[in-house]
């Protein structure tokens, strides 16, 4: 009896708190899809009474933002791309090598990670206009062709748990370390690979800083600061507003409803440090 | 490795070849991160160090000035003040809010319910979406007149206030718009407490121990670890919101939610005074290492490591 009453309590509760945080997504989608003087009533209506789905493709047309889905599109896929092989291939020199100043450098790495953004973004932004990187989707992109602490680190953790004689195995046929990183732990470590993908397409899609301090030109814009611009201009267009914010929304969470349990245990293997 | 040269090997320089290549290979595969450390971090921060002791206009003279920004901000600016006490406001509200929901909401999970990784879902895909989707729709929620919050409240018979536009209430809504993201928080805590081994509360169980008991005496103590790990990191993350109040309120309205964060990158990137906020990006350096440092101290105190209680027992 006690225990039937205490799963009572567990469900309500739990039925209680999604709908809290399941809310605002439905007061998003259809604020949406609403006819816009229904935007103004009181009370409020929760749905729609006629589905304007044609408020998704105005508001998507008002704005460039196509332009600004290519660019999103090329920074996430060029990030990706070299946070994978910068990424593994310092991992594999942390994890195989004995090599003066290893640890010590392993601790730095580790220690970076403690740095807020805001005192190294000031002087980032410098060396950027030097290089000529302002205003150029470089600066978003070419930073992460030299890894990242974070992913570093969890692919670190996991090729020392792969046992060392595969290795020794591979040196007797005569590959060498390139061949016997590239033949055998790639494909090993695929499972974190796959999570640091995951982890860095989140990252970089959903990324507003990034974009806003190095971007000026509307043309370079990306899906976020596109978004955040719309709202400026159309400050009272709550449909359009909320019709572009689910838009560039469903990458992250179609992602995210396929990655689940990765991103579940890659979050959670996190707080292993 | 030796197995492939003869007894003459130190003798024989192909072998001495390959024994230097040997000691270059390690650091050729770590070259990509040593080099983006070089340019992307360690660079700039001394920089930024060096060129917060000068007036550094982003075009125009560049004036060493000693010790000069560090005094203006402490004594002749009034935004550095009220921007580090709204930030630390913020901070005060949301840590430990934030560490109780996601708590909370593990502990929940944690039972063993149907339909656990459902609700798990729900309660994790906030995290997933863009901090400026997240400000954009809660921007709607808290709408004064037509917003769907207000409205809920009224049900119930309460006024809500003009969320955005009222001073007094803006911080508030910022808390709890960030709440909304506490995911990942909730992910560690949850695989904090399925590490807790079950023979401890069977054994208490045996013991007589009531659930509030098993809560404070096995599972708080095992969980402080976790804690600890999610205090840090909330923390640091309370101290460098930014995206949210840049997108939601522009640090309005009348700079009640004016963060410390977006002090910095105003002065950097509005008013261009690169010098000056390169020393308030310093100061709020100091500042989250010094709290974390005084956290991690505090931690001998009250965090238990599990052959601690186990000697305890």
């Amino acid at each position: 009896m006690q225990k039937g009453l205490h799963k009572f309590f567990v469900y309500t509760l739990l039925i209680l708190l999604s709908m809290l945080f399941l809310a605002p997504f439905i007061w998003m989608v259809t604020t949406a899809l609403k006819a816009p003087d229904e935007l103004y009533q009181y009370p409020p209506k929760l749905l729609p009474s006629t589905w304007h789905f044609e408020n998704f493709l105005n508001a998507w047309n008002s704005q460039p933002f196509n332009l600004y889905l290519v660019n999103s599109l090329i920074v996430t896929v060029l990030t990706t791309i070299g946070q994978i092989i910068s990424s593994t291939l310092v991992a594999y020199g942390f994890a195989r090598f004995k090599f003066k100043g290893r640890d010590f450098l392993f601790i730095i790495l580790l220690a970076t990670m403690m740095i807020p953004w805001d005192v190294t973004m000031i002087p980032q932004y410098m060396a950027f206009n030097m290089f000529g990187w302002i205003n150029s989707l470089k600066a978003l992109i070419i930073p992460s062709w030299f890894g990242s602490a974070f992913y570093i680190f969890l692919l670190r953790q996991f090729i020392m748990s792969i046992p060392k004689e595969l290795d020794e195995a591979a040196r007797m046929d005569g590959a060498n370390v390139f061949q016997i990183y590239y033949k055998i732990y790639l494909p090993l470590v695929w499972p974190v690979i796959v999570l640091i993908a995951v982890f860095n397409i989140l990252g970089t899609w959903n990324d507003y800083l990034g974009p806003l301090i190095f971007l000026n030109d509307q043309s370079k814009y990306t899906l976020t600061l596109g978004l955040a611009q719309f709202k400026g201009v159309h400050d009272v267009d709550t449909n359009g507003i909320m019709a572009v914010t689910f838009l560039i929304s469903i990458v992250p969470l179609i992602l995210f409803f396929l990655a689940q349990k990765k991103i579940v245990e890659g979050v959670q293997s996190t707080s292993l440090k | 490795m030796k197995t492939d040269v003869g007894v003459n090997a130190e003798y024989n320089p192909v072998y001495q070849k390959k024994k230097k290549w040997n000691k270059i290979v390690p650091y050729l595969f770590i070259s990509p991160w040593i080099i983006g450390f070089i340019v992307f971090t360690l660079g700039p921060l001394l920089f930024s160090f060096i060129i917060s002791f000068f007036d550094w206009p982003i075009v125009g003279e560049k004036k060493f000035i000693g010790l000069t920004n560090y005094i203006t901000m402490f004594t002749d600016d009034p935004l550095f003040w009220s921007s580090l006490w709204i930030t630390l406001k913020f901070a005060l509200f949301f840590v430990p809010l934030n560490i109780i929901l996601a708590l909370l909401l593990a502990m929940l999970l944690n039972q063993k319910v149907k339909g656990s990784s459902w609700f798990r879902t729900f309660f994790y895909v906030p995290s997933v979406i863009s901090g400026v989707a997240l400000a954009m729709i809660w921007g709607t929620v808290y709408d004064g007149e037509y917003g769907i919050l207000n409205y809920l409240l009224s049900l119930i018979g309460i006024e809500g206030p003009n969320w955005l536009n009222d001073t007094s209430w803006a911080l508030v809504a910022m808390v709890i718009a960030s709440l909304w993201g506490q995911g990942t928080m909730m992910l560690i805590f949850l695989s904090g407490l399925k590490n807790i081994p079950q023979d401890l509360y069977e054994a208490a169980e045996i013991d007589g121990a009531g659930k509030i008991y098993k809560f404070f005496k096995i599972t708080v103590p095992l969980l402080t670890p976790t804690i600890l790990f999610n205090l840090i990191m909330t923390i640091i993350g309370a101290f460098q919101t930014l995206t949210l109040a840049l997108v939601l309120t522009g640090g309005g309205p009348l700079q009640s939610t004016y963060f410390y964060a977006m002090y910095v990158y105003e002065n950097a990137f509005k008013y261009f005074k690169m010098g000056y906020s390169s020393a308030n990006a310093w100061v709020m350096f100091i500042i989250i290492l010094s709290l974390t440092m005084l956290v991690f101290k505090s931690s001998s105190v009250w965090v238990y490591y599990e052959n601690e209680v186990k000697n305890d027992k």
